[in-house]
């Protein structure tokens, strides 16, 4: 006999459960953390281990780093003083709260203040995947063009702060920052937003302050 | 890319719910997927063919129903579907709008034998 169950669940379900789990380990070590997204060549990596430089001390950090394959993130991180730990998804496009549950157990939470969680390079997949985070931040940079809001507006939506990075190209490409700002708004409004140069340290202390405030405030 | 993932998902969702009605066979799947969901059809029929293999699922057919996004105009409250260009109300040209369709990604239900 045919029968029909009405079941009407988010797909995404399993995954927001565990993000939940996340969270409560989290908040149980009293870690902050933040999920990092952006596309390939944004600045990921170079931004977090300037964040590091500019906090100075004022927090104690550690970084997840997600990548397709090498542990080459890692390394750097390593180098300049973090506890870190490599998650190579192998072939992924994402990473998801499971992948996350099994790094967290693998960093000292009891000794780190907050948690930077470097997502794949990618504008799409990661925004459907929570990983149990407190913030999502979104590092858009100016080279990618000023059309990425309405082109990747899923990633836009999911984020609590945007980084605008390497401000200091700004005057060698094509970048209309008014129809970039009016497209973000559209998706996010009120977003808090950094313009930032990670190389040359342009606008990091207001983003440090910020998140200092969100850690301990 | 990531229609692995959410396929795994909703072979799941559908094994749990159709075990606990003790069914034989999963025939049918609705799902219900917003535009702006970033869900390849294709991607997900193309990975169910392989994974349901030797589950109660096997051959169950994929019904997606397509949600269009939809943008509601704050101002003069004018609903449409936004142009890949600008996210402006085409009625009153306003730039306070709001997304209410498109986000979907629903698993509505399963007919099972």
């Amino acid at each position: 006999m045919r029968e029909k169950i009405s079941i009407i669940e988010n797909i995404m379900s399993a995954n927001d459960r565990l993000a939940e789990e996340n969270r409560i380990l989290l908040d149980q070590a009293g870690v902050f953390a933040i999920n990092i997204m952006a596309s390939p060549g944004a600045g990921k990596t170079m931004f977090i281990l300037k964040t590091l430089e500019a906090l100075d001390g004022r927090l104690r950090m550690g970084v997840i780093e997600g990548d397709i394959a090498t542990s080459i993130d890692t390394e750097k991180a390593i180098a300049a003083g973090m506890p870190a730990v490599q998650i190579n998804t192998g072939g992924d496009c994402h990473l998801d709260a499971v992948m996350v549950s099994n790094a967290l157990k693998a960093l000292p939470l009891n000794e780190l203040d907050v948690v930077i969680i470097e997502n794949v390079g990618n504008l799409v997949c990661p925004a459907s995947f929570a990983l149990g985070t407190h913030i999502n931040v979104l590092i858009a940079s100016i080279p990618e063009g000023d059309d990425k809001p309405y082109k990747y507006p899923g990633i836009y939506r999911g984020i609590q702060a945007l980084v605008i990075n390497k401000i200091d190209l700004l005057p060698y490409v094509q970048f209309k920052m008014d129809y970039f700002s009016e497209g973000v708004n559209i998706l996010n409004p009120g977003l808090v937003t950094f313009p930032v140069s990670a190389m040359t340290g342009e606008g990091m202390h207001n983003w440090v302050n910020w998140l200092v405030n969100q850690v301990k405030g | 890319m990531h229609e692995l993932a959410v396929t795994q998902s909703i072979l799941d969702i559908s094994l749990r719910h159709a075990q606990k009605a003790n069914a034989r066979q999963i025939v049918m799947i609705h799902l219900v997927i917003g535009k702006l969901s970033s869900i390849v059809d294709d991607s997900v029929q193309f990975y169910w063919d392989t994974i349901a293999q030797g589950t109660i699922a096997e051959g169950a057919i994929l019904q997606f129903e397509r949600i269009a996004a939809e943008m509601t105009c704050l101002n003069c409250g004018f609903i449409f579907e936004p142009s890949d260009v600008t996210f402006a109300c085409p009625n009153c040209m306003s730039h306070t709008v709001k997304i209410t369709k498109g986000d979907e990604m629903r698993l509505e239900s399963i007919e099972i034998d």
